[in-house]
Formats: C-alpha cells, structure tokens, sequence
C-alpha cells in the first residue's frame, strides 16, 4: 500500500511516478506539475523510473491560485 | 523617461505583481491580470484532485505573464525549502515568492523560520523574494543572506488595513540595497500610491483586486495609484508646512476696500 495525496491505494507499489500520474489523471510532460515521494523531490526527468516503494507517501502537486 | 524596476537582473515592466488568490473565476482572474498590467503573478502548488481540472497555468501562459511561486501555507522552513524545490520542478523557474507564517489568525511571517529558510534557498540557486514583517532589521537580514529583494508587509494578508506603519516602511525602504516590494494589506488604490510615495519599488496584491466586488475595474484602480505613487515619488514632493504659503503672490494686489 502507498498513500498518494493522503489517499491509501492497494496495488500500486513499485508504481512508477509516471503510473501514479496517470492514476491521477495527469499527463507526464504536463506543465505545473511536481511529485514528492517521502518529502524529497523528484526530477520530473525521472518519473518514468522513479519507483515507489510500499509504504511511501507520495504527494503530486500543482498549480493552484494564491498568494 | 526610463524607469523600470529590475529584480536579480530581470527588468519588469510593471511594479505592480499580481496575486491569483482569490478570484472567483479564471476567466476574471485572466481579465483582471490584463486591467493591472501586470508582468508577473503568484501562483501556490498544492494536491491534485483529479474532480478539479482547471487550467491555471494554461490561462496565465496565455496572458504572457511569468509566474512567481510562493510557498503560502509553509509554518516551517523545512516545509517551505521543500515546497520552493517542487515549484522549481513544477514551473521551471529558480524564483520563488517564500512565505513562512508564524500564526494562523495574523498569518503573521516567522522571521527566526524565514530567515533560515531564505539563506538556504540562495544556496540551493533560487532568486528569494521573501513575505516579511515591516522590521527593518529583519528586511536587512533578509538582504544579507542574499534576498533579491525584501517583501515586507503593510498590514495582514487579506486584512486590506493599508500600510499601518508607515514610518517603518520608510527605514526599510531607506536601508534597502535590494528592491522593496509591499506585499499584502493593500485594501485600495490609494494604499498603493502611498506604498509607492514612501519609495517602494513595487506593490503586490492579490485580495484587494480580487475579492473586490468589480475586480478588473479594481485592477486598473491599483495599477493607477501604483504609477501615480511611483511618479509623485520621482517627482518629490513638497515638505509638509505648519501654516499656509500662499500660492498666488500678494505683490500687486489691488486696493479696493475703503478702509481707513
């Protein structure tokens, strides 16, 4: 199990950040976009390799209004 | 006459920055950023929600402005470090609006987490604008450590209570090496002039354009006391007098009274 955005998901251990997007409805080369997986950032360069392992917390991000 | 305001080396045409916060729709948010003539907007990153597919960033890139991420809702350096690397990956830029609030009825900063989180990010290669409090010696810490300018606030965000020390804002404004930009507590157009004629070299605002009740209308009113408050300051003004100095010379004054 990982937890992507505070969400518990079964089956999606050793996902890449990629798969995870598309769980997400997001497009790889999608612009504003960026993922943390336990707190360190992960080059979008690396997504489509960047496993996740069980138990990871993963927070994929994006623009939103503010400031 | 050229007066632009240049940040880290980049000229901006505008000296008034644009907060996104807070506009109902994009499509005002789109015509408000075209009424402020505006070159640069906030924008803040936060969870994906796959209900929500808005295209902020589509709406922005096509208004040809660049984007300033913040780290609003950051308490801790740490998180605020964090979230300035994610914007970098997500926007592509190494400028970053960093924000680190110290309590969450004032949204007050925390200058002690502010100022560690700052120094860490010009060492990690970002161009730190920092959301500060109207402390002069915290502005100069913030320059210190390498700041591209100092973001100080006139009152609490959203508070639109103008600039409630003025006389502050003139020391940091005296002392600054780097631009001064008010950021937050803007209310109206004339709190905008005022920040200028201090000697701000730019306004940030967000609240008082969007939340009010004609937004883009609200826009070309900042944008107006913006550039007036920046041509009064070029201009100098004139030194406040106890008593009256006549405009109008009395040599040459008629005699028309029958007195004495």
């Amino acid at each position: 199990m990982i937890v992507l955005n505070g969400r518990e998901m079964d089956g999606r251990d050793g996902c890449t950040v990629c798969q995870l997007l598309a769980d997400l409805g997001v497009e790889p080369q999608a612009r504003g976009v960026a993922v943390a997986v336990d707190g360190e950032v992960i080059p979008r360069a690396d997504w489509d390799r960047h496993t996740v392992p069980a138990g990871a917390h993963v927070e994929a991000l994006t623009a939103m209004q503010g400031g | 006459m050229t007066d632009t305001l240049t940040i880290a080396g980049r000229e901006l045409p505008s000296r008034l920055i644009l907060g996104t916060g807070g506009f109902p729709r994009l499509e005002t948010l789109s015509d408000a950023i075209r009424a402020s003539g505006t070159s640069m907007v906030t924008v803040a990153l936060r969870r994906i929600e796959t209900a929500r597919r808005g295209s902020l960033v589509g709406v922005l890139d096509d208004c040809g402005v660049e984007l300033l991420p913040n780290t609003a809702g950051c308490f801790t350096a740490r998180d605020a470090i964090t979230t300035a690397h994610l914007a970098r990956e997500a926007f592509e830029t190494d400028w970053v609006k960093v924000e680190v609030i110290g309590d969450e009825r004032t949204l007050l900063p925390d200058g002690a987490e502010l100022l560690t989180a700052c120094e860490q990010l010009v060492a990690d290669g970002f161009v730190v604008l920092p959301y500060t409090t109207d402390d002069p010696v915290l502005a100069r810490r913030l320059e210190e450590v390498g700041c591209a300018a100092v973001m100080p606030l006139g009152s609490p965000i959203g508070s639109g209570m103008g600039i409630r020390n003025p006389y502050n804002l003139a020391l940091i404004v005296e002392q600054a090496g780097v631009p001064v930009v008010l950021d937050a507590g803007v209310g109206t157009a004339s709190d905008a002039a005022l920040a200028m004629e201090i000697g701000c070299d730019a306004v940030l605002c967000a609240s008082a354009i969007s939340r009010a009740e004609d937004p883009v209308t609200m826009a070309r009113a900042i944008r107006a006391g913006v550039e007036g408050g920046r041509l009064a300051r070029l201009a100098g003004r004139i030194p406040r007098r106890l008593h009256a100095e006549a405009s109008t010379p009395f040599e040459g004054l008629p005699d028309l009274g029958v007195s004495s």
